[in-house]
């Protein structure tokens, strides 16, 4: 992590992969004290880097407690259809869901993201949880949380608090994808 | 996606993009709860001049789904009949803030006058123009075979849902018969020219009389003998049907009687048995049973009739939602993640 002062669009990383993975760590135990073990927990990754985030912390689960199976705790869950700004893009392609075998209904769901900011993708992702089924209860895990919320959302479980400007932009890498783990900030233009 | 006219329109890359939008769509579908909030506030009309059932309730049923209001127009008991003109027809669908039109015209290029001439500003979609396109129904036929056949020699396929198979594949190397009255059938117009593009190789069989001027530019070949080219083991069979509402009485000189037709170009039970083992049977509907296609054929496992008919569906909320849902004109982009 740079001490310098930085230039304008300069890349700061703020978190590397050690980092990374000791907050996922952290975060699977709190999920477990939380729901007292993981029986009825199942994660739901928010497609692009909510989903391998949301994999790295059933591995964990499991590793934890042995009675879980890392591979039927994880869903994927595609907001596209939600959104409340399609009509301010270019029509976005449609991701894909998909459920543990077992369902939602009755289960402790628990959103996993990669970065909550105004918390609309949250939202949508609340709504698109009602269609599914119906949940004991849905908790939220985000690996940064930024600030600057639009809507009264909250998460449950926070890998780490990044105050930001609103000109600032944050962005998650993760090895499955990038191939590399870290978390950066890039100043930039204010947003509109 | 700003308007869908005409199957030539889609590259391949564009057309492959609508089956994985369809691919998600139908998936939705086997849910308890169908019903998507995408298209809330937006108002598709159904401006159909020709009748129809089944396309006109699949694109109901597909605007509904995706929370669109819909608002079906048919000319039959409407201004149409005391003589209105489309272009008024249009104006007043404007005046009344129509997001999307879905136009089936018995007029060929109608829906093309209708996106380009300036009196709307809605996404026009081709529900089918005269004896010259429906995009729709060619995009539902490559989907349906793409999901029952893009597997075909590719190791290690088929897990996940099975509305998902065969997603980011094309059609390439599959052989598709294409079989009737292709002179009438703007589905085979259209399916030949999309299924081409996505790289399947069509051959289309018609009595010498129903086929139509200049189809020796068309990229597919051309038989009168359905026996030989059944005997090629062709990996899907699309029967059309016979449309004899186009046609004078008893077949008005295109075939001598129906009964010569069936036999020489209909599905029968002998040929049924020709087929091979993974070749699915298709028809656009509706069908003339013991015409056209026998009973047998009709009815038989590897009919793919009425599966065509919900995957017309999911088809039909992909491009609504490609049309309707996004800003503009624009091209998708990938998914960047700017409101995490």
């Amino acid at each position: 992590m740079a001490g310098a002062p930085m230039p304008e669009d300069a890349v700061t990383t703020v978190l590397g992969a050690p980092e990374i993975g000791r907050a996922l760590t952290r975060i699977a135990h709190e999920i477990l004290e939380r729901n007292k073990g993981g029986d009825d927990v199942v994660l739901l990754g928010i497609p692009t880097r909510g989903l391998p985030l949301a994999h790295r912390l059933a591995e964990r689960l499991a590793a934890v407690e042995p009675s879980l199976d890392a591979a039927h705790l994880v869903g994927e869950l595609d907001i596209t259809m939600y959104r409340d700004d399609l009509h301010r893009h270019p029509t976005r392609p449609i991701g894909t869901t998909t459920l543990p075998a077992d369902g939602i209904d009755g289960k402790v769901v628990v959103l996993v993201d990669d970065v909550l900011f105004s918390g609309r993708t949250i939202r949508a992702a609340l709504d698109a949880i009602k269609d599914l089924g119906r949940p004991r209860a849905v908790q939220l895990a985000t690996l940064v949380d930024r600030g600057h919320r639009e809507l009264p959302i909250r998460p449950d479980f926070v890998g780490k608090n990044l105050p930001t400007s609103l000109s600032e932009r944050v962005a998650v890498l993760v090895e499955e994808i990038d191939g590399t783990d870290a978390v950066t900030i890039t100043a930039g233009e204010a947003r509109a | 996606m700003r308007h869908l006219l005409d199957a030539r329109d889609l590259t391949r890359a564009d057309a492959v993009q609508v089956l994985d939008t369809a691919a998600e769509m139908a998936a939705t579908q086997s849910r308890e709860i169908k019903k998507l909030p995408t298209l809330r506030g937006r108002t598709v009309v159904n401006l159909f001049f020709e009748d129809s059932t089944r396309t006109r309730i699949s694109f109901e049923t597909a605007a509904k789904r995706l929370s669109a209001d819909v608002i079906n127009f048919s000319a039959k008991g409407s201004s149409v009949s005391k003589g209105e003109s489309l272009k008024d027809t249009a104006l007043t669908l404007q005046a009344m803030g129509a997001d999307g039109i879905v136009i089936r015209h018995h007029a060929s290029g109608a829906p093309h006058l209708l996106a380009h001439a300036g009196w709307v500003d809605a996404a026009v979609v081709n529900a089918g123009d005269g004896t010259h396109q429906h995009p729709t129904q060619a995009l539902l036929d490559a989907f349906t075979i793409r999901r029952h056949l893009a597997d075909r020699g590719v190791a290690g396929s088929g897990e996940g849902f099975d509305a998902r198979r065969g997603v980011g594949k094309d059609l390439a190397g599959l052989k598709v018969a294409i079989v009737g009255d292709v002179l009438h059938s703007r589905v085979a117009r259209s399916n030949v020219q999309l299924l081409t593009t996505l790289g399947a190789e069509v051959t289309l069989v018609a009595p010498p009389t129903l086929v139509p001027v200049g189809v020796g530019t068309w990229p597919c070949t051309v038989s009168y003998d359905l026996d030989a080219t059944l005997a090629e083991r062709p990996d899907a069979v699309m029967m059309l049907r016979v449309q004899r509402e186009r046609m004078s009485a008893a077949g008005g000189g295109y075939f001598p009687s129906p009964l010569e037709y069936s036999r020489l170009y209909g599905l029968d039970q002998r040929r049924l048995a020709t087929l091979a083992e993974h070749a699915v049977i298709m028809h656009p509907g509706p069908m003339n049973r013991g015409l056209e296609i026998s009973a047998q054929a009709a009815d038989a496992a590897r009919s793919v009739v009425v599966e065509q008919v919900s995957n017309g569906v999911a088809v039909r909320m992909a491009v609504l939602y490609l049309t309707l849902a996004g800003s503009g004109t624009a091209a998708p982009v990938p998914t960047s993640k700017e409101l995490a």
